[in-house]
């Protein structure tokens, strides 16, 4: 196992950031770690890197464990913080060659690592670091966390804030990485990037909700889901809200998702429900759950 | 109600030295509409929406909002619109009461009408308990359904929304736009960026900035009509890039 976690548990005084934490990562495998802000994402983070203990529990790294190897660890990872973390008063070229050298590396070394990725900034190596856009400090930061060839890659919300066109293209370098053998661990409170992941973990309110493939986790999904538009979204989540047979109903796009306390449903008798609302235009339809759905489900 | 424009922009640029930030956008939104105002990162929204809301004067142009000159009656334009962003909200460091007490003030309520505001919203968003708790205590998804709550205190004709619901929950994130379509029922105009393309499905209409200019406006359904596609995702993904 590149990753090991053992029933880790973290609290910050009163509150508690993680509770009995466990799951592994294969070594070369995509794992994603799947929740919104506050779930506790970046404080088991910090434990794997060796920058903060754990209250309770194991976990092992690279084949070290996090208390006795922690400098071991810190030689064999590459950590991406959510926050921007690279010197901003230092240039493109700087900063890469400040963390190559603190590794004991040149840039020269492992060029090839990063060479997809740093392409795009070199144009900009003489630009100090704090002058970037939001998109070309990701891509420096990706390249400092890469410089030493770590075999397990730390990135804690590397997408957060970040626009879908640019969203897609990390997670397109994410899949190179990958199959230059870096097993990597990335967190993200965008439920879409799940499905490119090879497992997750689901993670609300430092408990971990499921742990599985993007595809297994949807397959558990417990109910049947349905599609539902009108003319007046506003309208459809009131009557829906007030519907007696109502399980769960979201909106989704352009569709509220429904889910029904019965075993079977009717549409007809729903759909004829929503019209003595005084909706029109009324569409139902049966459809695939997503693994937000899903989350939701669970985080109930 | 539905037809009168409470934002009206012509040919609006801002430039910064020979850079166009903005690129002379015209658009005009609708009373009562959610208008869904999208674009990559650096494409110019922020810029745009500075001078929206008038604390930004544009390089040329015109621009009306809430009936008020973005140039001339700026200090009106505050007046008149309700402000959140994802990154500046509401105060750390004061009470869920302190907040909307101070919030309130700045936006020249009563203390009789913020009082009253006050328990209407306490009671609407279930925050009895913690109305003496420091915001910066709250759960995220908390902290912005009160700041959305406390940017309507003085029934504004249009609330702009900056990404308001960045790494909030999916739960709490719903529970957020329910209160939009709350608001836009009562005739509240909503003006809101987003990086989720679920949420631009959920707006009225959609405009998409690419490198300073408006490329696509219009209803999500007929924009993925245009762009032959099944999801906002698809359209923003072709039109983004350029």
């Amino acid at each position: 196992m590149s990753i090991t976690v053992s029933n880790i548990s973290k609290s910050y005084g009163k509150v508690t950031a993680l509770t009995d934490i466990s799951f592994d990562v294969k070594p070369g495998e995509l794992f994603g770690l799947i929740g919104p802000d506050g779930a506790g994402k970046t404080t088991l983070f910090r434990i794997l890197t060796t920058l903060l203990l754990a209250d309770k529990g194991q976990a092992v790294v690279a084949g070290y464990d996090v208390l006795k190897k922690y400098k071991s660890i810190r030689n064999s990872v590459g950590y991406m913080p959510g926050r921007f973390s690279l010197y901003q008063d230092l240039t493109v070229e700087e900063n890469l060659n400040f963390f190559a050298t603190i590794f004991g590396t040149t840039i020269e070394e492992n060029y090839d690592l990063i060479k997809d990725i740093y392409v795009q900034i070199e144009a900009f190596k003489t630009r100090r670091a704090g002058k970037l856009s939001g998109g070309m400090k990701q891509k420096l930061a990706l390249s400092c966390a890469l410089i030493h060839k770590p075999k397990v890659l730390f990135l804690d919300e590397p997408t957060t804030g970040v626009d879908p066109v640019s969203r897609k293209e990390f997670w397109e370098m994410l899949k190179r990485l990958q199959q230059k053998g870096i097993t990597i661990l990335v967190s993200t409170p965008y439920m879409d990037e799940a499905a490119l992941c090879d497992r997750i973990a689901l993670i609300q309110d430092g408990k971990i909700l499921e742990i599985d493939t993007p595809k297994a986790i949807v397959n558990h999904f417990p109910k049947s889901l349905y599609n539902i538009r009108a003319n007046d979204m506003y309208g459809l989540i009131e009557s829906l809200t007030n519907y007696e047979h109502t399980y769960s109903i979201f909106p989704f796009g352009e569709f509220v998702h429904y889910t029904d306390k019965r075993e079977s449903i009717d549409t007809e008798s729903l759909k004829a429900y929503l019209v003595s609302q005084n909706l029109t235009d009324i569409y139902i339809e049966k459809t695939q759950p997503t693994i937000e759905d899903t989350f939701m489900e669970l985080a109930k | 109600m539905k037809d009168k424009n409470v934002i009206q922009v012509e040919d609006l640029s801002k430039m910064f030295g020979d850079f166009a930030a903005v690129n002379s956008i015209s658009f005009h939104v609708k009373a009562g509409e959610i208008f869904g105002f999208l674009g990559a990162n650096g494409a110019g929204k922020t810029t745009a929406m500075k001078m929206l809301i008038g604390i930004s004067s544009p390089t040329s142009g015109k621009a009306t909002v809430a009936g008020f000159d973005v140039y001339k009656e700026a200090e009106f334009i505050k007046k008149n619109i309700g402000y959140m962003s994802q990154k500046f909200a509401l105060y750390d460091d004061l009470t869920v009461k302190e907040n909307i007490t101070f919030f309130g003030g700045i936006y020249g309520l009563s203390k009789k009408q913020i009082d009253q505001k006050r328990c209407e919203l306490v009671d609407e968003l279930g925050l009895q308990e913690v109305t003496n708790s420091l915001v910066g205590s709250l759960p995220l998804g908390w902290k912005q359904k009160l700041a959305f709550s406390v940017s309507l205190l003085h029934d504004p004709k249009i609330v702009f929304l900056d990404e308001p619901t960045g790494g909030v929950d999916p739960i709490t994130r719903r529970q957020f736009w329910e209160m939009i379509y709350k608001a836009a029922h009562n005739g509240t105009t909503i003006f809101v960026t987003t990086h989720y393309m679920d949420e631009a499905e959920y707006c009225d209409r959609v405009s998409i900035m690419v490198n300073g200019k408006i490329e696509a406006l219009d209803t999500p359904k007929k924009l993925k009509e245009q762009y032959k596609t099944d999801t906002m995702n698809d359209v923003f993904l072709k039109l983004a890039r350029g």
